[in-house]
């Protein structure tokens, strides 16, 4: 705590002071500096590579799409088209030198925001030796631990629990990163979730909660699913500030994570914020999405696209639609060429199914 | 209290091993429910003194939060660092049973060999305390049954001294078990930066007619009835696995192609027990040794009751593993 704690009557009956007697917590302390403060104020080539690495993870997850209908990735695949917004607004902001990153298996997205070869992650979705994971993690468990990114997980909620792992261990070694640990409104409700919100806030641990909530948890809608739709509140019992930011925006998303960090950097423990998004797609491939309508999801499409809403204010900006459109192609030419190696590369030896089982060997 | 200046009783053992790991690593720290000094340095007293010693930022006293403990563990060392977590009795890992086998165990193979996992997690546990049916159990085998992790248990305090070092420097995740009847167990002190190699079964006493298999507490009843037996004329090899899984097939395979004949005995509950994936094995691998069946002696199939008598009755019987023995070798 950045506070001393309050000295109080009640601190003589509490076994911590710390945390039990201190009246100054206000959930709304970061929202109102977000509030205050707005958008990132980006210049205009920040504007463009957001914009660029946002539409890479659109067209990526486009063509992932279409490989799923033809057979070439199987088993479960989660896209993000929808929600690029958040990852790459947060992550924009990390420092990648020394900050951490986990996230469920919605995670193709967080990888393309570092710049990780394409390549790599659409062979590991086809199950391939030169996937991220050599073909044995598949979509939704790729990690780069060059990068500092820990999955790629597929137990809802548990990352957020080694997250706490890897707060924890930045807070040990006092190498001044942070952990960024993702879920979604589903995993929101699942109780290891909040035992790491109780050991986090105790401990100070650098970490910033981030909910993705994109409204449904797989096929229930979050007023089905959840007492407390404002996600950005259930850190209030651990007393950690919550944030509400528009997810469909970049710039709103980088602009809320600029203030998280410097609150978490600044050793005042952790933050949750919600980023409140929407996914185009059903819950995973598998997934038609009859729980809601089509007029729903094309209303969203029209009036919040993450990405057509950064392209207007390109175009206000002065950048032609004609320069778009060039990005556009070679982006699509980016990912046409990751599909081309994810299908013709190896399959992986079957002697694979015996390496990186155990490191001691006897 | 030892006897000796050089005798360690097994609770001393495991916190020598801890405290030189501590001070030979920055890395290695424990977290867990009361270890710091301020609580008793845990429970069964293991890290006692090291709050004192290293700094409760080493010795980290953790709410009650199974999950949120094995999840801070596992995600430390996927950072680099070495945690030992400590999971006060066994079955509290039902809580965390995600945490373990979801996590600390798959998470290097699914990352394509990215992300070993470091991680030594504590516990313990064992019948004849009159602990009851929620804290009393082995669950050695659902350990056992997930590729990508040790389990590990010694029987002496010497073997807890040099399994905790080799179980600390692993760069997998190792599922320690410790039995609370054997913490005031005493050994010679096999001194500072002893290890004994995971993976590798003792023969704690040799013998000709018989091998049987055991870990933990009950060698203690093997060697004891051994021992009777010997006066019999029956020669029982006792072999401690000390590293459950996976196991040193070698020495089991070659024990029992020595003597034709096995049994195993756990204190876990028999059906679907590590003795029955011993004794399969065996089977198939020692057919032409083999001169009788192999025999499996566990716990009874029933949750472990509190009353006194119940429970003694719930324990494998040093009875029956003698009637068991001779049956095998035809002298009932």
């Amino acid at each position: 705590m950045a506070k001393a704690p309050k000295k109080s009557a009640k601190a003589t009956t509490k076994a911590s002071s710390k945390n039990s007697t201190s009246d100054d917590f206000a959930l709304s302390a970061l929202q109102d500096a977000h509030v205050k403060a707005g958008a990132y104020d980006a210049s205009d080539e920040e504007k463009m590579a957001l914009y660029e690495q946002m539409l890479l993870i659109r067209r990526f997850e486009e063509k992932a799409g279409q490989l799923y209908g033809l057979g070439l990735i199987g088993g479960f695949c989660h896209l993000y088209i929808g929600q690029e917004a958040v990852a790459i607004g947060l992550q924009s902001a990390l420092d990648n030198d020394r900050d951490s990153v986990i996230t469920g298996y919605r995670d193709h997205g967080h990888m393309l925001a570092y710049g990780i070869d394409p390549n790599v992650i659409m062979a590991e979705l086809t199950g391939r030796q030169a996937g991220i994971s050599k073909g044995k993690g598949g979509s939704m468990h790729m990690f780069s631990t060059e990068h500092k990114f820990f999955g790629g997980h597929g137990i809802v909620g548990a990352q957020v629990s080694l997250g706490g792992g890897l707060a924890l261990a930045h807070k040990y070694k006092e190498d001044g990163g942070l952990c960024l640990a993702y879920f979604g409104d589903g995993a929101a409700n699942q109780g290891q979730v909040y035992e790491t919100f109780n050991m986090a806030a105790l401990w100070n641990l650098p970490i910033v909660f981030v909910v993705e909530n994109n409204q449904y948890a797989m096929g229930t809608a979050v007023t089905r699913s959840s007492a407390e739709t404002e996600f950005y509140r259930r850190g209030a019992a651990f007393r950690i500030p919550g944030m509400d930011v528009d997810g469909m925006d970049v710039l709103q998303v980088r602009g809320a994570a600029e203030i998280a960090f410097k609150h978490v950097r600044e050793g005042n423990g952790p933050v949750l914020i919600e980023c409140n998004t929407y996914r185009y797609r059903g819950h995973s491939m598998s997934d038609p999405a009859k729980y809601r309508s089509r007029e729903e999801v094309q209303e969203k499409r029209d009036t919040q696209d993450p990405i057509e809403g950064m392209k207007k204010m390109l175009m206000d900006g002065g950048v032609s639609e004609a320069d778009l459109k060039t990005l556009d192609k070679a982006i699509r030419a980016r990912v046409a060429a990751s599909a081309d190696f994810a299908e013709t590369s190896p399959e992986p030896e079957p002697s694979e199914l015996y390496t990186d089982v155990l490191v001691e060997k006897y | 209290m030892p006897e000796s200046s050089n005798m360690i009783t097994m609770t001393q053992a495991l916190n020598l091993a801890i405290d030189e790991a501590m001070a030979e690593d920055d890395g290695v720290f424990c977290l867990g429910e009361d270890v710091s000094d301020k609580q008793g340095g845990g429970v069964f007293k293991i890290t006692a003194g090291l709050s004192e010693k290293y700094g409760e930022h080493r010795i980290r006293a953790t709410p009650i939060s199974e999950t949120a403990i094995v999840g801070a563990a596992v995600g430390a060392a996927l950072a680099g660092q070495r945690p030992i977590c400590e999971i006060m009795l066994m079955n509290f890992v039902g809580v965390c049973m995600d945490q373990i086998v979801n996590h600390a165990a798959k998470l290097r193979f699914m990352s394509g060999g990215q992300t070993p996992c470091p991680m030594v997690l504590r516990t313990t546990t064992g019948v004849g305390v009159g602990f009851g049916g929620q804290h009393s159990d082995m669950l050695e085998a659902w350990f056992a049954h997930v590729a990508g992790i040790h389990v590990v248990t010694p029987s002496n305090a010497a073997d807890a001294r040099g399994l905790m070092r080799a179980s600390i420097d692993a760069n997998d995740p190792v599922i320690f078990i410790e039995n609370i009847l054997c913490y005031g167990l005493q050994s010679e002190d096999p001194g500072p930066g002893y290890r004994v190699p995971l993976g590798k079964a003792a023969i704690a006493k040799e013998g000709t007619d018989i091998s049987l298999i055991t870990y933990g507490r009950t060698v203690l009843d093997a060697l004891e009835v051994a021992g009777e037996l010997d006066k019999e004329g029956i020669s029982v090899e006792v072999i401690d696995l000390r590293t459950i899984a996976p196991y040193d097939e070698e020495t089991v395979l070659a024990s029992v192609n020595k003597t034709g004949r096995a049994i195993t005995l756990h204190e876990a509950v028999r059906p679907f027990g590590t003795g029955a994936e011993i004794a399969a094995n065996i089977q198939e691998k020692c057919w032409d040794s083999l001169k009788a069946p192999v025999r499996r002696i566990g716990g009874t199939f029933s949750a472990v009751p509190f009353a006194t008598h119940l429970e003694q009755a719930w324990i494998p019987q040093k009875a029956d593993l003698i009637a068991q023995i001779k049956a095998s070798v035809g002298k009932a």
